[in-house]
């Protein structure tokens, strides 16, 4: 790094880099999983929860899912420091917005305004750019359509009907747009959810986590027996599957999408370069 | 309530703080309305910044100290609040008088404004430590009727509010007959 152009912020390189931003972006991609899916009238988070350890107090240890108003829900991947800086001033926006124009922020709105803030940790001195990338969920305040945006580091902002961040997050989302359809009903979004967060979380439901959002009610927190649950029901359809096909296998060639479910147990490079 | 011209008769001069906590204010016109937003706004942030909702008590200490430091500003509220909630752990009713000076007290039952002069005494005779909502409601009836015989302008009626472990609900109350001086 001897080039010189990745000393100062707001300090171009010749060929148009800032290179801090590419770093920010690299411990985005260090940071544990997050995945958003929307379906025909929710929209799902869900989280890779790093592993305790032995005598870490997981009750108390703070989620990666955090509520920025009653409609507005975040997830985040990279560094956990600068995301609680980050949410604390979007939640304070949130409320701020409240009490001057009497409204409820629209999860555009406060999407923009997240995007706000990082671009601004990129353009002014003293300062290093956020070294996260967040997908923000939510419903406007009385409407049932479901949003889902995307922010990262350099302050760019984006609406999705499925997206993936963090580490591996090319393979989620890759799984993803092989298997998201539109309009799908409430089951289905949470299964797609953990179905493609375990393409990249081997240990399985208990580090996953998942927040559900309706609209005009309050978030959901699936417990971790009821994605258990689903876990398993998705192993057993994977198992259910292959013997299928193991049987068809003499006659015609089973469909495409059979032998992609296969795929599924792909191991993760933990920390690797996945993009 | 100023002067000869009503403004309005159905305002209501309640606000939700969370769900366990209602807040009712009367005060200067502007002052209210803008100091139980601030209030609503800030207590909804605590909650959202440690998931968890802040019980009765605490909300009316900070509700004091707000007002306190409004007290010696340039800008002080003039706003006297009632404040009712339900405390989920110790699963009790609180209610705190507090005024425009920042004091609080708790108190078993309370009223602001020329209500106080007309409905305290009715209150202290009537009131016991462990009466039901439906004893609670005929204790309002007694003191709107007073109300009604005594105020010496027009008596408009009233919104009435209950909190508890369910959360705020407003309950239908019916006008009563028109009272007469004895």
């Amino acid at each position: 790094m001897a080039s010189g152009y990745d000393r100062a912020l707001s300090v171009f390189s010749p060929d148009g880099h800032v290179f801090q931003v590419e770093y920010a972006l690299e411990a985005v991609k260090r940071g544990t999983c997050a995945v958003g899916v929307k379906g025909s009238d929710i929209v799902v988070l869900g989280c890779e929860k790093r592993s305790a350890m032995k005598l870490q107090d997981t009750r108390i240890t703070p989620s990666k899912i955090s509520l920025v108003d009653t409609h507005v829900c975040l997830a985040f991947a990279g560094l956990n420091a600068d995301a609680r800086i980050l949410v604390d001033k979007a939640r304070m926006e949130a409320q701020s917005h409240r009490l001057t124009v009497e409204d409820p922020v629209t999860v555009e709105y406060i999407t923009k305004y997240i995007a706000g803030v990082q671009q601004r940790y990129t353009q002014s001195g003293g300062v290093r750019p956020f070294g996260i990338s967040t997908l923000v969920v939510g419903f406007d305040p009385g409407t049932k359509v479901p949003r889902l945006y995307q922010t990262e580091p350099s302050g760019i902002y984006s609406a999705w009907k499925a997206n993936a961040i963090g580490r591996s997050s090319k393979t989620v989302r890759e799984f993803l747009e092989r298997n998201h359809k539109e309009d799908l009903p409430r089951p289905d979004t949470i299964e797609l959810a953990i179905k493609s967060l375990l393409e990249v979380v081997q240990t399985g439901a208990k580090n996953i986590e998942i927040a559900i959002m309706a609209p005009g009610k309050e978030i959901e927190m699936l417990a971790s027996d009821e994605i258990e649950k689903i876990v398993e029901k998705i192993n057993s359809d994977k198992d259910a599957e292959a013997t299928q096909r193991r049987a068809g296998r003499g006659g015609a060639a089973t469909g495409a999408q059979g032998s992609e479910q296969v795929l599924a147990s792909r191991p993760a490079g933990e920390g690797g370069p996945a993009e | 309530m100023r002067g000869a011209t009503i403004l309005k008769a159905t305002e209501d001069k309640t606000r939700p703080l969370n769900k366990h906590t209602l807040m009712a204010f009367v005060g200067e016109a502007g002052d209210t309305v803008q100091f139980a937003e601030y209030i609503s706004a800030n207590i909804a942030l605590y909650s959202m910044r440690n998931s968890t909702q802040l019980p009765p008590y605490e909300v009316s200490s900070f509700v004091r100290t707000t007002l306190a430091k409004a007290l010696r500003s340039k800008n002080p509220y003039t706003v006297n609040l009632l404040l009712g909630g339900f405390d989920t752990r110790t699963e009790k009713p609180e209610l705190y008088w507090i005024d425009y000076l920042a004091s609080s007290a708790p108190v078993p039952y309370a009223a602001h404004g020329y209500a106080q002069y007309y409905c305290l005494s009715i209150l202290d005779k009537h009131h016991h430590p462990d009466i039901d909502l439906e004893k609670g409601l005929e204790l309002l009836r007694m003191c709107t009727d007073e109300l009604k015989r005594r105020l010496p302008f027009d008596f408009k009626g009233v919104i009435v509010k209950v909190v508890d472990k369910e959360g705020i609900r407003e309950v239908e109350w019916e006008e009563g007959k028109q009272m007469y001086a004895p």
